[in-house]
C-alpha cells in the first residue's frame, strides 16, 4: 500500500465514524423504547398514531403537487430558453440560484408580509390560499435543483432537431413539449422530482409560519413531547431520504443503459 | 442570434409570440414568490409603522441581544463552512485521488448525496440520540472508556453541538460539489509539474489550489448561506435555547417575543446582506481567479 | 555506453505484459522516433524514461548515471504532452519559467530565459497571454519552451503533434526538428504517424507488442524492413505471393513469369513465399526494370501529383503501382491490357 493510500484510507475511515455514528445512535435509540431489549415498540406507536398517518400523508401530497408544480414552471421555461431565448440564460440562472442565497424563512417572512389578510392578495387568510402558498413556496425551494437537472438534460439531447423533426411531422408546441421533449429528459425530471420530494417531506419552517401542520412540525412536536419516537421518525425520514437518492440513482444508471444499448 | 431571439414579438412573429407565453408564467411566478417578498422585506426594513423612510429598524439591530445573535450565527456559518470545506476537500481528494477501489468512491458519493440532504428536523433528532445526555456515543463512552462527555462541559444544546450536526449536511454538500472539480484536474498537469523539477507541494501550490480556487470559494460562500439559513436544524435541536439569528426572526415572526414586525425585516435584510456579502466576494474573486478561463 | 541507456527495460500491468525486453542506447544530440500503433507500448518506454510509470524490471541511465530508482522531477527530463498540458492558470511565461521558478532561480534569470524562450519559439510578443487565447499549434510551441528552459538532458516529446491540424503539423515537425538541431538536445519522439517518424528522426524504432521489431535509420526501415510488421506499418505495399524454386539461388516464379532475386530466399523448393513491392518502385511499361509482368488495369486513383494504379497480374494478384502525374498524359482507362515492369533488387523478401 502506497503512502498516498494509507492516507486516503484513514480519512475515509473518519468519515465514515463520523457520518456513520449518528446513524447507528439514531437506529439504536429508536429501539430502546421497552427497557431491557430491543424493540419496534416506537415505530408501532408512530405508525399507529392517527397524527402521523395524516401529517405525513398531508406532506407527501403537498410534495408531489410541489414536484407538479415544479415540472410544469422549468421544463417549458428550460426549453423555450434553450431553444429561442439563449439571451436569458443569465437571467433564469441568477433567478434560480437565488433561493440557495436568500435563507427560506426570510421568503416566507415576505410572504407572510405580502400575502397577509389585509392584503391586495390573502393568501393566508383561508385553507386553499394558505396552501397555495405553501407549494409556490416549497417550488421556489426547489427550483434550483428542479431547474438543474432538467436544464442538464436538455443539453444532452439535441432539442433544436428534435423540435424542427416534430413540427415538420405537424405537431404544435404543447404536443412537441408533452410527447416529444419531456420523454427525452424524464431521467433528468425524475433526478428533480426525487430531490425536490426529499426536501419537501420534512420541511418545518415554511409550514411552521404558515400554520399548516404537516410532517415538519409533528416532528419538531414529537421531539419536544417524547423521548424515543424523534428517533423512530428520524429513521423513518432517513430511509425516505435513501430512497430518493437511491431511485435517483437507479434511474440515471438505467438511462445510461438503455442509451448504451440503442 | 441573441438580438433576434430577443426581438419584440408582432404580428408576423406568432411563434415567438408562442414562445414569450412558454417562459412567462416562471417570470411571473419568480416575481410573486420569490422577487416581491424578498424586495417587500428590504424597502420595510427602513420603513417605521407608518410608512416613512427611517433608519430606526436597522439600528436596533446594533441592540446587544441581537448582535450577539448575529455575530453567533456567523461564526457557526463561518466555522462550518471552513471546517465543512476542509474535511470535504480530504474526503474528495482521498477518493478520486487516492487510487481506492472505485465502489468505495461511488458509494460515498451517493451517501453524500443523501447526507446533504438530511438535514433539518431528522438530523437533530439523529444527534440528539447519539451525542445527547443519554445519546448513543455519550453512553459508549462512558461505560466502555469511563470518560463522561457532559461532566467535561460538552452539551449538544451549544454552539459546538450545532457545529458538529451542521457538519454532517455541510462535509457531504462540499464533497458532491468538489468532487467534479477535482477529477478535472488532468494528469498531465501533474507529471509536466513533475518533469519540471516541482515537489507535490510546489504543483499543489502553484497549478492544482489556483484552479480549484474558485469552486473552492464558490462552495464556501455557498456552504455559508446553507448554515446560516438553516432553522429548522436549530430549533429542533435546541429549541429556542440557542439564539442565533435565524431563530430570533422565528421568534420574532411568530410574534412570541418582541412583536415589532419592522424588527423582524431588519433583521430578515440583515440576513440577505450577510449572504448577499458571501456571494459577492466569491463573484468578485471569481472573476479574478478565472481571468485565465474566460 | 550511450547517452541514454535503456537496458531490458520490462512493463507488466498485472499479466498484462505491455513492454518485454527492450534496450536501446541513444547518442548525445541524437533525434530518436518510437513508432508503432496504438498500444505497442512506445507510450509505455517514454513514460518510463520520464519516471511517472516504474519499470517491473530493467535500467534507465542518463550520461553514466543510473536514474530508474530517481523519482521524475529529480530526472532533469523535458517532456511535451499530446494534450499540450499547459497550466491555465498561468501566463505564457509563467509556464515557460515554471521549471525555473521551482528550482528557485532569480526573477531576472528567469525573465532572461523566457525571453529567449520565446524568441526560439518566434512568439515573442505572446509572453502574457494565457493559454486558453492560443491556438493549439501555438500552445505547443509553449510547451516545447517550457519543456526546454530549464535546460533538461532529455527531450521527450509524446505525440505532440496529433492533436494539431494537418498544415500545422507539418509546419511545427520541421520547427520541433530545427530547434531540436540548434540545441543539440538528445530526444525522443512517439508517433504512430510514420510520416513525421521518418522526416523527422535520426534513428526510428518500430515498435509492435511491447517489442522492438527494428531500429534504423529512417532509409534503412523504409527499404529494408526487417520484419513483416515493419514492412506493413511503414509505407504502403505490395504484397505478393511467389512459388520457390531454388532458394539457394534466389530463383521464383511470379505469376507464372521465373525471376531471379538475385539472393538466397527462406523456405524449400516448391513453397510459397511473400515478396513486397513499394508501389513506387514499379513501372508502367516495360522500361522499368528487368521483371516485366502482363496485366490489365484494375483502378486507377487519382491522387493529385501521383496516380495510383491497380493492375490485376495475369497468373492472379493485384500490384499497385505510382507514377507521377502528367497534365498532357491521360490517366489510363480501366480495363486497358498493360505491361508492369519492376527491379528484382526492389523485390523485398519478408521473414514470415
Amino acid at each position: 500500500m502506497t503512502g498516498k493510500q494509507l492516507w486516503s484510507w484513514l480519512a475515509v475511515v473518519f468519515a465514515g465514524l463520523y457520518f456513520l455514528l449518528p446513524l447507528v445512535g439514531m437506529f439504536d435509540f429508536s429501539m430502546r423504547m421497552q427497557r431491557g431489549v430491543y424493540s419496534f415498540e416506537a415505530y408501532r406507536i408512530v405508525l399507529a398514531d392517527p397524527q402521523f398517518q395524516q401529517t405525513f400523508g398531508y406532506s407527501v401530497a403537498l410534495a408531489l403537487l410541489t414536484i407538479v408544480i415544479g415540472i410544469l414552471l422549468v421544463v417549458p421555461t428550460a426549453y423555450f430558453v434553450r431553444l429561442r431565448f439563449p439571451g436569458l440564460r443569465p437571467a433564469i440562472e441568477f433567478i434560480t440560484l437565488l433561493p440557495l442565497v436568500i435563507p427560506p424563512i426570510v421568503i416566507v417572512f415576505g410572504y407572510i408580509r405580502i400575502y397577509n389578510t389585509s392584503s391586495v392578495l390573502p393568501l393566508t387568510g383561508s385553507w386553499w390560499g394558505t396552501n397555495i402558498l405553501l407549494l409556490c413556496g416549497y417550488a421556489v425551494l426547489s427550483l434550483p435543483y428542479m431547474y438543474r437537472s432538467v436544464d442538464t438534460g436538455l443539453r444532452t439531447i439535441d432539442i433544436a432537431s428534435l423540435t424542427e423533426a416534430a413540427q415538420s411531422l405537424g405537431a404544435g408546441w404543447a404536443r412537441i413539449l408533452a410527447v416529444v421533449i419531456l420523454p427525452n429528459v424524464f431521467v433528468s425530471v425524475l433526478s428533480g422530482a426525487f430531490l425536490t420530494f426529499a426536501i419537501v417531506i420534512g420541511e418545518y419552517v415554511f409550514a411552521a409560519l404558515l400554520n399548516v401542520n404537516s410532517f415538519g412540525p409533528y416532528m419538531v412536536w414529537m421531539g419536544g413531547n417524547r423521548a424515543y419516537e424523534p428517533s423512530a421518525l428520524a429513521v423513518v425520514a432517513f430511509v425516505i431520504t435513501w430512497a430518493c437518492m437511491g431511485l435517483i440513482q437507479l434511474f440515471t444508471r438505467f438511462s445510461k443503459f438503455s442509451t448504451a444499448r440503442r | 442570434m441573441t438580438t433576434i431571439a430577443l426581438s419584440l414579438p408582432s404580428a408576423r412573429q406568432p411563434r415567438q409570440m408562442l414562445s414569450w407565453l412558454g417562459v412567462a408564467p416562471f417570470f411571473l411566478f419568480a416575481l410573486l414568490f420569490l422577487i416581491l417578498p424578498t424586495l417587500n422585506i428590504v424597502v420595510g426594513a427602513f420603513r417605521n409603522p407608518q410608512g416613512q423612510v427611517t433608519l430606526e429598524n436597522l439600528g436596533k439591530l446594533l441592540s446587544p441581544s441581537i448582535r450577539s445573535a448575529f455575530w453567533i450565527s456567523i461564526e457557526l456559518s463561518l466555522l462550518t463552512a471552513v471546517l465543512g470545506c476542509l474535511f470535504g476537500f480530504l474526503i474528495a481528494a482521498a477518493i478520486t485521488l487516492g487510487d481506492l477501489p472505485r465502489p468505495l468512491r461511488n458509494a460515498i458519493l451517493t451517501f453524500s448525496g443523501v447526507a446533504s440532504n438530511f438535514a433539518g428536523v431528522p438530523l437533530a433528532f439523529a444527534f440528539i440520540a447519539t451525542l445527547g445526555r443519554l445519546g448513543f456515543v455519550t453512553m459508549l463512552l462512558r461505560n466502555w472508556f469511563g470518560i463522561n462527555l457532559y461532566g467535561s462541559g460538552f452539551n449538544i444544546v451549544s454552539f459546538l453541538g450545532l457545529a458538529l450536526t451542521y457538519l454532517y449536511f455541510q462535509i457531504p454538500l462540499m464533497v458532491l460539489i468538489i468532487t467534479p472539480a477535482l477529477e478535472g484536474l488532468k494528469r498531465e498537469w501533474r507529471e509536466a509539474a513533475e518533469s519540471l523539477g516541482a515537489s507535490g507541494a510546489q504543483y499543489w501550490r502553484l497549478v492544482a489550489l489556483p484552479v480549484l480556487w474558485p469552486s473552492l470559494l464558490g462552495t464556501l460562500a455557498l456552504l455559508f448561506a446553507n448554515a446560516f439559513g438553516a432553522v429548522a436544524t436549530a430549533i429542533a435541536l435546541t429549541g429556542s435555547s440557542l439564539s442565533i439569528a435565524p431563530i430570533v426572526l422565528f421568534a420574532q415572526i411568530r410574534g412570541d417575543v418582541l412583536n415589532d414586525p419592522h424588527l423582524g425585516y431588519a433583521i430578515a435584510f440583515a440576513m440577505i446582506v450577510l449572504t448577499a456579502i458571501a456571494n459577492g466576494i466569491y463573484i468578485l474573486l471569481r472573476m479574478r481567479a478565472e481571468r485565465w478561463l474566460k | 555506453m550511450a547517452f541514454l541507456d535503456i537496458r531490458h527495460l520490462q512493463k507488466s500491468f498485472g499479466a498484462l505484459r505491455v513492454v518485454q525486453d527492450f534496450t536501446l542506447g541513444i547518442e548525445k544530440g541524437e533525434f530518436v522516433s518510437f513508432l508503432g500503433p496504438s498500444g505497442c507500448g512506445k507510450t509505455t518506454v517514454l513514460r518510463m524514461v520520464a519516471g511517472f510509470e516504474t519499470p517491473t524490471s530493467g535500467a534507465v541511465s542518463i550520461d553514466g548515471h543510473d536514474i530508474t530508482g530517481l523519482p521524475a522531477n529529480r530526472r532533469k527530463i523535458g517532456m511535451v504532452f499530446q494534450a499540450y498540458a499547459l497550466f491555465p492558470n498561468l501566463t505564457v511565461a509563467d509556464n515557460i519559467g515554471f521549471g525555473l521558478r521551482v528550482a528557485g532561480q532569480g526573477k531576472a534569470e528567469i525573465a532572461r530565459r523566457v525571453g529567449e524562450m520565446l524568441e526560439l519559439i518566434g512568439l515573442p510578443q505572446l509572453g502574457s497571454r494565457y493559454p486558453f487565447q492560443l491556438s493549439g499549434g501555438q500552445q505547443q510551441r509553449v510547451a516545447l519552451a517550457r519543456a526546454l528552459a530549464p535546460r533538461p538532458q532529455v527531450l521527450l516529446l509524446d505525440e505532440p503533434l496529433s492533436a494539431l491540424d494537418a498544415k500545422i503539423r507539418v509546419s511545427l515537425r520541421e520547427e520541433i526538428r530545427r530547434i531540436q538541431r540548434d540545441l543539440g538536445i538528445t530526444t525522443i519522439f512517439v508517433t504512430h504517424d510514420q510520416e513525421e517518424a521518418l522526416s523527422m528522426s535520426d534513428r526510428v524504432v518500430v515498435m509492435h507488442q511491447g517489442i522492438a521489431d527494428q531500429v534504423g535509420t529512417p532509409f534503412e526501415i523504409y527499404n529494408r524492413p526487417a520484419t513483416r510488421f515493419v514492412a506493413e506499418f511503414v509505407g504502403t505495399l505490395n504484397l505478393i505471393d511467389a512459388d520457390l524454386v531454388d532458394a539457394a539461388a534466389g530463383h521464383v516464379r511470379l505469376g507464372g513469369v521465373p525471376v531471379t532475386l538475385g539472393r538466397p530466399a527462406p523456405g524449400r523448393a516448391g513453397e510459397r513465399i511473400s515478396l513486397a513491392l513499394r508501389p513506387e518502385t514499379v513501372a508502367l511499361g516495360r522500361d522499368g526494370g528487368d521483371i516485366v509482368l502482363p496485366g490489365r488495369i484494375a483502378e486507377v486513383h487519382f491522387l493529385g501529383p501521383v496516380l495510383r494504379v491497380r493492375v490485376a497480374v495475369e497468373g492472379g494478384g493485384f500490384i499497385s503501382l505510382d507514377t507521377f502525374n502528367q497534365a498532357d498524359r491521360p490517366p489510363p482507362s480501366v480495363g486497358a491490357p498493360v505491361d508492369i515492369s519492376m527491379s528484382h533488387r526492389d523485390l523485398l523478401v519478408l521473414a514470415a
